[in-house]
């Protein structure tokens, strides 16, 4: 095709339909609007109504005068804070330790860490439960909390891994070489370096935590430590209690989106020092 | 076993330091994964006794039985059936879906751009629970009640999808955008060039993301149950365990199971890992890592 018969054939082209790079997207936002931002909206007016189909605010109001719902709130919030700090704990040691190149040169054993993610979670619930068993680990709270833990180990380490690995390790040299020891070194440098990691391992752990009741469902036998969301999937097995149920459903929305902002926050904060210095 | 040997008199040099340091930290890294690995052990072991074993921990002897009885459980069979089914078809919808969608997301203007990633942050984001009963409400309100096949698939489908395009887009921002415009150059429309040039060189991303989709729709238990048509719905290999793992005799069946889909998975995990090592040795990062949600949309 020679040059003027492209520039003919593109002002021809101009009055015809001419297909465009992203009109691929546009599918996208047709499921994504049909069937996410919907259903979110429903979830939104059923929140508001009332078991007789009005508008009411009193599902919301029911959720601060119900003393199990708020109990099972706290109970979820309290295993929420205990499963996040203790993978906390035990994670960040590991991801620092595997991060060095003086200690793990190889990938495989961060490789054993993220293996059990491919396995059905309920399943490792289950693996868990039967070593609480053997070795008489009795006390509900703990029960729930460290097969939590179990599921989401890796969701923490992996996110802090990543940062440590990719962390420009001239950093370190440069901190030696002014006379910091290993521990000034790690809480001046690597530490505020790695809360980007930190971070989203806490936000893949925390929220999800909260809202999750099959692992409770599994490692405990009676009715006792109900999170909140056991009280949510109660609230969907009657057709009466939906508004309800979208309540407490929206309350947990609410929360992700406040951990999600002061992540957020967290995020830009730290990356304003590390540049304005 | 070094270190027991000498015992250090004064100052230790700094090499034997390192040691001790060394050894400490690994021991450390090793009883970590020792926890995670016992409870999977234990199944594995006590799934290699016969039906006299009420829990784990009683040992009845040596037999395949728990296999046999795994394999006659229809129950079972039928819901690891149902999974693998959803699981495939959903990661294929969703790969096909997101790979487009990935595509038209890349060549959007800034501002559209931002809005489509917000959007695909929601589902990854958000709590499995609101997800779950948001679907359900929707299909209630639209009137659709036969929960099963076709609510899972979609459902599945829906929250896999923006997995797929968090995998398949950094891969689009590394092509090189001249490759486009070579292909308008020299003669193919848009839509050829999209799949002759583009598509093709896609297709690692494309794969690594179906096996995150299918990952993800055989873990899930959340979106399934209140999805799934209730206790006498649909069961997947999740809900079936959640309804019935009380029960004696398939608590001792899920053994087996989960033995072999324990040591199933670690094979395959480890030849695509070992196979995948070679190309990403430079990054250090697993090549089968899902992908994190990112903090900063």
């Amino acid at each position: 095709m020679t040059q003027a018969a492209a520039v003919e054939n593109k002002k021809t082209k101009k009055r015809r339909f001419t297909f465009k790079r992203h009109y691929f997207a546009f599918p996208y936002f047709f499921l994504s609007g049909l069937f996410i931002v919907i259903p979110l909206i429903i979830l939104f007016v059923y929140a508001f109504r009332g078991a007789d189909g009005g508008f009411t605010f009193s599902n919301f109001a029911s959720f601060f005068t119900t003393p199990h719902v708020l109990r099972a709130m706290g109970n979820s919030l309290l295993i929420g804070f205990a499963t996040t700090a203790l993978c906390l704990a035990l994670a960040y040691p590991v991801a620092l330790i595997l991060a060095n190149s003086r200690f793990n040169k190889t990938m495989i054993l961060v490789l054993m860490f993220v293996l059990p993610m491919y396995i059905n979670s309920l399943l490792r619930t289950l693996a868990i439960k039967s070593l609480f068993d053997i070795m008489g680990i009795e006390n509900n709270f703990w029960r729930i909390t460290i097969a939590h833990v179990y599921d989401f180990f890796p969701f923490m380490l992996l996110p802090i891994y990543t940062v440590l690995v990719n962390m420009d390790k001239s950093y370190l040299e440069a901190s030696n070489d002014l006379g910091g020891n290993t521990l000034k070194t790690w809480a001046r440098v690597t530490l505020p370096l790695s809360v980007p990691g930190i971070v989203s391992g806490i936000l893949m752990v925390f929220m999800p935590t909260v809202s999750m009741f099959a692992v409770r469902d599994i490692v405990i036998n009676r009715e006792e430590w109900p999170m909140f969301g056991n009280i949510i999937d109660g609230m969907f097995r009657t057709e009466s209690m939906y508004g309800l149920g979208s309540a407490y459903a929206m309350i947990l929305l609410v929360m992700v989106m406040v951990t999600m902002v002061v992540a957020g926050r967290v995020n830009a904060k730290r990356q304003r020092e590390v540049q304005g210095k | 076993m070094k270190l027991k040997q000498k015992k250090p008199r004064k100052k230790l040099t700094l090499n034997q330091r390192r040691k001790i340091q060394k050894s400490f930290a690994l021991s450390f890294v090793f009883i970590v994964l020792a926890v995670m690995y016992v409870p999977i052990l234990l199944i594995i072991v006590f799934s290699f006794t016969n039906t006299r074993s009420g829990r784990i921990g009683d040992w009845g002897g040596f037999s395949m039985q728990l296999y046999s009885n795994m394999l006659q459980n229809r129950e079972l069979m039928g819901a690891l059936g149902n999974t693998l089914m959803i699981a495939v078809l959903s990661a294929l919808f969703a790969t096909l879906l997101g790979t487009i969608s990935a595509v038209g997301i890349h060549f959007l203007k800034r501002r559209v751009k931002a809005a489509a990633k917000t959007l695909n942050q929601i589902i990854v984001v958000n709590a499995d629970i609101v997800t779950a009963v948001a679907f359900m409400l929707f299909f209630f309100v639209i009137g659709f009640r036969q929960f099963g096949y076709t609510t899972l698939i979609l459902a599945h489908t829906m929250i896999t999808m923006p997995f797929v395009i968090l995998t398949v887009s950094p891969r689009l921002n590394q092509l090189n955008p001249s490759l486009y415009d070579a292909g308008l150059d020299l003669g193919a429309g848009p839509m050829r060039t999209l799949f002759k040039v583009i598509l093709p060189q896609l297709i690692p991303a494309m794969i690594a993301a179906f096996a995150i989709a299918f990952t993800l729709s055989v873990d899930d238990f959340v979106v399934t149950k209140f999805n799934n048509g209730g206790a006498s719905g649909l069961h997947t290999l999740s809900t079936y365990l959640y309804t019935s793992f009380k029960r004696p005799n398939v608590g001792q069946q899920l053994r087996a199971l989960s033995s072999v889909i324990f040591i199933l998975s670690f094979v395959v995990l480890l030849i695509i890992n070992f196979r995948a090592k070679r190309k990403a040795k430079k990054a250090r990062l697993p090549v089968v890592a899902p992908p994190t949600p990112t903090t900063t949309a």
